[in-house]
């Protein structure tokens, strides 16, 4: 295994600036997603390191070695493509084989590989019918199981999951993760979807307008988001967005909501700019229904997740809060209810999107 | 209990009234219009010609005597007959493993995005559109010795002028060429669109898989293109086999029959000599080997795919 750096990486379609001045080192052994909306950038990137793109300018380094002037089949990586794109008039088994006997693997070794993989993924009973002949779910296997083969440098995989339906995703999802916990194969995994990025991925590279918003694990993306759109991105519901005052009382920053509440955070005042419009990041889980709280309400929607309750509460000066509340919650709409805040959870975002955290320690 | 039971008959009856579906005599109405039109305009002058291939019917004085096979022993027999079939089978060979060789060809070449592509497209389409009047007569300048473009060509090198219309054994190929020069944009259209219903993704997936162009071609167009390739051999046979308009106006079938093919024999017999009979019978055995050439093709082609 491997580990891929991408060093001022720049790619134009035409006058379109795509990518631009991207740098990124991913670790071998790693699992990696890009995580953006469509048009982001995310796919191009990959196929970049794949190297069905040229890049413009930069370079990518896979196991040291400067690969982008390399044709796709020389950098040693593996793709699995979004429709799979299997070879219909093969054999599964000739599918698996076919990157193996363009490089003039001896038929034995291939025949080991081939049913090797066969076996990991648990499709050894298909290894004689083509494509056609296979459900959506059989024929993601396969295409992993082409990648497998080959016993590349690297994994990539262009939104895999999306073409299956909801419960099937869930269970590749968790296979996926047990198979990275066996290889331990440097993969990267483009995704729109957040909770794919979160439950895969060791680290998740945010991507937003062709730019990296952020780079972290899963709970730094998703506890201390650099900015207003890693926060609305990842997360469900999307977190909550306030205008605020900022006050100072004893270095730390005193908010004052539209309403008037105050919120007392633990965010550091030095760290804030001055004299800039700034808004309160909230996430439901820190909003609670209290009726002792300083939030007064009336409830609009309830939404019932079993486990939780999501309360979307309209205050006095008409924003909309979505609140958490228990499984079991009481909560209907119409009622008058009260929120609290937990000001320890509190975001701050500046009028360029850039966020603000209390520091760890000083949250202790 | 007998009474409840009649009495729920009518209304059951009732109850089905409306649209239904399933099989009913009323849905043949549908395709009435069609069949009439392919009984009267198809059927029937087929087994109509079988008849009179049967019988001495000559147009002249309007006399028609059955035969049996007379006709049929009579062309066996025919020298030139039998050479028109030679050089229709001959020609067939010729044009179509040409017509699939260079369609294909051109396909894979113009089968790119921008205006270079596009205008290439339309030029070698371009000529499909041309009657054949217009084509021959291109080509009949094309091919005069002396102050033909090729002659003139072959005059650079120092060969001299060949006359390939007049002869025996230039004057078919010649036909040929004409013929595969005219119509070779119909099969390169159908392989292109062949060519454009393969996914991209599959080659993106073979590049990763180390296959070179070569391979790529190999595994994964060609194996993608297996049906319109059949359509194009099929449709080709079926077509050549009728060649009629650039062999008479080129050559007349000369010189010395060699390019002489079936139809022309056929329209000649029929219409030139009124013996209608002999002109059916010869049909009938063009219709028999054209049936048989593209049902081979078919069959051929369907083992190779199972």
């Amino acid at each position: 295994m491997s580990s891929i750096e991408l060093d001022r990486v720049s790619k134009r379609f035409g006058p379109v600036e795509v990518i631009s001045e991207l740098s990124l080192r991913i670790e071998s052994g790693e699992f990696v997603a890009f995580l953006g909306a469509s048009g982001c950038g995310k796919t191009t990137l990959l196929r970049m390191i794949a190297g069905l793109e040229t890049i413009n300018s930069g370079e990518i380094r896979i196991g040291g070695e400067r690969v982008d002037e390399l044709p796709p089949g020389a950098r040693g990586v593996a793709m699995v493509f979004q429709h799979y794109a299997l070879y219909p008039h093969m054999t599964i088994y000739d599918n698996m084989a076919f990157g193996l006997k363009n490089i003039g693997v001896e038929r034995a070794m291939i025949d080991e590989r081939v049913r090797q993989a066969a076996k990991i993924l648990e499709i050894e009973p298909l290894l004689a019918r083509k494509p056609g002949q296979l459900s959506g779910g059989q024929r993601q296997r396969v295409a992993i199981g082409r990648a497998l083969v080959k016993d590349p440098k690297a994994f990539l995989f262009d939104e895999p999951l999306s073409n299956l339906d909801a419960a099937l995703r869930i269970r590749t999802r968790v296979e996926l993760a047990r198979l990275h916990q066996q290889t331990r194969a440097t993969t990267i995994f483009v995704t729109h979807d957040q909770v794919e990025a979160m439950t895969l991925a060791g680290r998740i590279v945010v991507m937003n307008a062709r730019k990296i918003e952020q780079i972290g694990t899963p709970m730094e993306i998703y506890g201390r988001p650099a900015s207003e759109f890693v926060a609305r991105f990842v997360g469900s519901p999307p977190m909550n967005f306030l205008p605020v005052t900022v006050a100072g009382q004893n270095g730390h920053a005193l908010l004052t909501l539209p309403s008037g509440a105050e919120l007392m955070t633990h965010i550091g005042l030095e760290s804030l700019p001055a004299n800039e419009a700034l808004r309160l990041g909230i996430r439901a889980e820190a909003i609670r229904l209290d009726s002792d709280g300083p939030l007064p309400g009336k409830v609009e929607v309830v939404e019932r997740l079993g486990d939780r309750t999501h309360v979307h509460v309209r205050l006095a000066d008409d924003s909309t809060l979505i609140a958490e509340d228990a499984g079991h919650s009481r909560a209907a709409p119409g009622d008058a209810v009260h929120l609290r805040i937990d000001a320890g959870q509190a975001h701050l975002f500046d009028a360029q999107g850039r966020g603000y955290r209390a520091n760890e320690e000083a949250h202790r | 209990m007998t009474a409840a039971a009649a009495r729920s008959t009518p209304l059951s009856r009732a109850a089905t009234r409306g649209a239904r579906i399933g099989p009913d005599w009323r849905n043949g109405l549908f395709v009435v219009p069609f069949l009439l039109v392919y009984l009267g305009m198809l059927i029937y002058p087929l087994f109509w010609g079988m008849w009179i291939s049967l019988q001495e019917y000559d147009m002249f004085d309007q006399s028609a005597t059955y035969a049996g096979l007379v006709n049929f022993k009579r062309l066996f027999g025919d020298a030139i007959f039998l050479g028109t079939v030679r050089n229709t089978f001959v020609f067939v060979l010729m044009t179509v493993p040409a017509f699939v060789i260079i369609g294909l060809g051109l396909a894979l070449a113009l089968n790119r995005e921008g205006r270079t592509g596009a205008t290439l497209r339309a030029v070698f389409f371009g000529a499909s559109v041309l009657s054949v009047t217009i084509v021959t007569i291109i080509w009949k300048i094309m091919y005069l010795p002396d102050i033909g473009l090729l002659s003139h060509i072959l005059g650079l090198f120092g060969i001299a002028p060949i006359p390939f219309l007049t002869s025996q054994s230039l004057a078919l190929p010649a036909v040929a060429v004409t013929t595969v020069w005219w119509i070779i944009g119909l099969p390169m259209m159908l392989f292109l669109a062949a060519l454009q219903q393969i996914p991209g993704e599959l080659y993106e997936a073979a590049a990763l898989d180390n296959a070179g162009r070569w391979r790529s071609l190999r595994s994964i167009t060609l194996p993608s293109i297996t049906r319109t390739f059949v359509v194009v051999v099929i449709y080709e046979i079926v077509a050549q086999f009728q060649l009629f308009g650039q062999a008479l106006l080129l050559t007349r079938g000369g010189p010395n029959n060699t390019s002489r093919p079936i139809v022309l024999f056929i329209y000649e017999t029929g219409f030139r000599d009124w013996n209608l009979g002999y002109a059916a019978a010869a049909s009938e055995i063009l219709f028999l080997l054209m049936a048989i050439a593209a049902m081979a093709q078919y069959i051929a082609s369907r083992r190779r795919e199972a």
